[in-house]
């Protein structure tokens, strides 16, 4: 489904990802991890689009295509998700005029028809009842005043209503209680499925005995230094980065995994 | 830079004596005031940009044309051509004036309830002249305004609504002011007057249209009397021709524990200039300045507030936002005077800027002058452009970066319009708001 191969970015001239291969096949769960500052949220965002980092080298394929020629709203009627670390307030501006916005405007894209009000509310009540929202939710403005487990949980929510083809949740545990991971968890199991991968950027393992992945990588100073599988989590959660790094012949000055 | 005085001035030509009307007809106080008036206006000349008020706004094109006040329309619209443009049928009750004269084809305001009337001005002035005595030209200040003082002495024609004690009036009141087309450049006089009896409530929404493609020059006053414990709505859309100019005096009074609401939307025109003031008089009064003007291409929009505390226990709220893009240029200045008597005056001000491209231009100033010692006055004004990361973030769930635009866009301008409660003037609001943003510019 998704081929990244040697991609490099940089903000600012800074750069941030050095040369990243990874590749996701179709159903998978995949999990990056790394310290802070590794680079996991910018490759998050530049595969969802986000022109403030720049594509400096390598390539990335989504379905056999060049992903990085299109443009953030292609992407997300091409079925990517990001669920962002920090989710933006949209004041003024309902969840269900938002949500009802993005799945029409995908709709579209594919050729389907846009759905109505009386359907619309169906779908999301369906989707808030699985992930234990409550209903006033929808009246309320994207975000504003959320707590930060709202938002996180808002995320997963909109997810669950554009069923993304590959789904990237950008920290999403970071800052939440049990309760609330839990919930976000239930969310991306929700929508596992033969047909859809998960890409899930996280610094700790935490949630990853929620969200059992197939893969896990170690990002670490924009490259890729190990992969494994799901014991490789486990074994950051105990060693720490730093010990990680030493044996790829880095160094890692914050080594909080599992703390 | 200052302009230089000039002499010459081509647009004094069109108004050098009353016209037959203002001179011959109507009230001997008003025939006196629109010779003062007159008179008034040729000492005062039109303001320069060397004047403090006018320092960001030339008149320029205005001073170098002669327009000429016209008799009417040479064709009036009919119903359905009055429909069809933005904000000419919102399905209320409607009072039509076309190029200065009340039409009562287009007019459909007739089975209001007793204790109230609204209709032609010129018609009142002839039925119940003892009526409007009292409060006609007596709010809007034609002898420091130029303009004001113009339409003073010129109007031939407007609307006056007059609402007894205790009664409201249930659904808004819509007034249409249409400019259409002429042979040479015409000079309207558009005036209105709201009289709000103690215990009366009312809604009005005022609209200044443009019919025709030409230039045009609009000079409207509107004066709002506000009894004791009365309310008025009051918005006010101005969406003259593009080439057209607007320049108004929107002068509010309160008496005690009187509220006053006003949303003064500005759309059209390539200079607008409103001076809109509103006058705390009465102890628990309450008014609130709220504004909207959205300028593209080489647009001018020049918004002055003054919301004057002369009592104590009064609360204002103020707040004015604009969107701009190409090389629009937008001036908002906000004043709040507190009198010596204004204790506990609580006055929020706040005018914020949405710049789409990188020519717009915002000139904000907020004027604060206290002169009580226990008050809360805070006022803000921000600049800024559309958050990169919002786009990013709307964009990210599919909608293409126009649609993002105007998600957000309608998301800045959501805590005016949604207090709208006319849902069809809401959604044209809304519309034209979002009709006149560049396409494409989201992504440059």
């Amino acid at each position: 489904m998704l081929e990244i191969k040697n991609l490099q970015a940089s903000i600012e001239g800074k750069k941030i990802l050095k040369g990243v291969d990874l590749t996701i096949g179709t159903g998978e769960i995949h999990a990056i991890m790394g310290p802070n500052g590794s680079g996991k949220s910018t490759l998050a965002q530049v595969l969802a689009g986000r022109d403030t980092f720049e594509v400096t080298d390598g390539e990335v394929l989504y379905f056999g295509k060049n992903l990085l020629d299109l443009a953030p709203e292609e992407r997300a009627c091409a079925g990517i998700f990001l669920a962002f670390q920090y989710p933006v307030e949209i004041p003024g501006v309902s969840n269900a005029y938002f949500l009802k916005s993005a799945l029409n405007s995908i709709r579209k894209h594919r050729g389907e028809e846009e759905v109505d009000a009386m359907d619309f509310l169906q779908l999301v009540r369906e989707k808030m009842k699985t992930l234990n929202i409550d209903d006033s939710l929808l009246n309320r403005a994207v975000n504003q005043g959320f707590s930060g487990g709202e938002k996180k949980r808002n995320e997963i929510f909109q997810m669950a209503v554009l069923e993304p083809k590959l789904a990237i949740l950008d920290e999403t545990d970071s800052g939440l209680d049990i309760d609330a991971l839990k919930t976000v968890a239930d969310g991306v199991n929700a929508l596992r499925s033969p047909e859809r991968s998960t890409l899930v950027v996280t610094h700790y393992q935490r949630l990853l005995s929620h969200i059992v992945p197939d893969h896990v990588h170690v990002l670490h100073d924009g490259r890729i230094i190990r992969s494994g599988g799901r014991e490789l989590a486990l074994e950051l959660e105990e060693r720490g980065y730093g010990w990680i790094a030493e044996h790829s012949g880095g160094s890692v000055e914050a080594s909080a995994a599992g703390s | 830079m200052p302009e230089p005085a000039r002499s010459d001035q081509p647009f004094l030509t069109g108004f050098r004596q009353l016209p037959p009307h203002a001179e011959a007809h109507g009230p001997l106080w008003l025939r006196r005031a629109r010779a003062r008036a007159l008179e008034r206006f040729h000492e005062l000349g039109l303001p320069t940009t060397r004047m403090e008020e006018w320092r960001q706004t030339s008149i320029a094109p205005i001073r170098d044309t002669v327009f000429v006040p016209v008799p009417g329309a040479a064709t009036s619209p009919t119903a359905s051509e009055l429909g069809a443009v933005p904000f000419g049928e919102l399905g209320l009750p409607r009072l039509v004036v076309v190029d200065g004269r009340f039409s009562l084809e287009l007019s459909t305001a007739s089975d209001l309830p007793d204790g109230v009337w609204a209709g032609s001005l010129a018609a009142a002035l002839e039925q119940q002249p003892e009526r409007l005595e009292p409060h006609l030209a007596q709010l809007a200040d034609a002898s420091e305004r130029a303009f004001t003082a113009l339409n003073s002495a010129m109007f031939h024609d407007g609307v006056v609504l007059l609402v007894d004690d205790g009664i409201a009036l249930e659904r808004p009141l819509h007034v249409v002011y249409a400019a259409t087309s002429h042979a040479t450049p015409a000079a309207l006089f558009p005036r209105t007057l709201v009289v709000a009896r103690d215990g009366a409530a009312v809604s009005l929404v005022e609209t200044y249209l443009g019919l025709t493609e030409d230039a045009y020059l609009t000079t409207a006053v509107t004066e709002v009397v506000v009894g004791r414990n009365a309310r008025v709505d009051h918005t006010r859309v101005q969406l003259e021709a593009q080439a057209a100019y607007h320049v108004a005096e929107i002068a509010a009074r309160l008496d005690r524990d009187a509220r006053y609401r006003s949303l003064n939307v500005c759309l059209g025109a390539s200079i607008t200039r409103n001076d809109v003031g509103a006058r705390l008089d009465g102890e628990g009064a309450e008014a609130v300045l709220n504004g909207l003007y959205v300028g593209l291409g080489t647009q001018h929009i020049d918004n002055q507030t003054v919301l004057d505390h002369a009592v104590p226990h009064c609360p204002s709220h103020e707040l004015y936002k604009g969107i701009l893009s190409g090389e629009a240029r937008a001036v908002f200045n906000g004043r709040i005077i507190v009198r010596p008597d204004a204790q506990k005056t609580n006055a929020i001000q706040s005018n914020r800027n949405l710049l789409l491209s990188g020519d717009a231009v915002v000139h904000t100033r907020p004027q604060l002058e206290i002169h009580a010692d226990d008050v809360k006055c805070t006022h803000g004004a921000t600049i800024g452009r559309l958050d990169e990361e919002a786009m990013f973030y709307v964009r990210s769930r599919g909608l293409d970066a126009d649609a993002a635009r105007d998600l957000l866009i309608r998301a800045f301008a959501s805590d005016l319009l949604d207090e709208i409660a006319e849902e069809r003037l809401k959604a044209e609001l809304e519309r034209q708001v979002l009709s006149r943003l560049p396409r494409g510019a989201a992504s440059e």
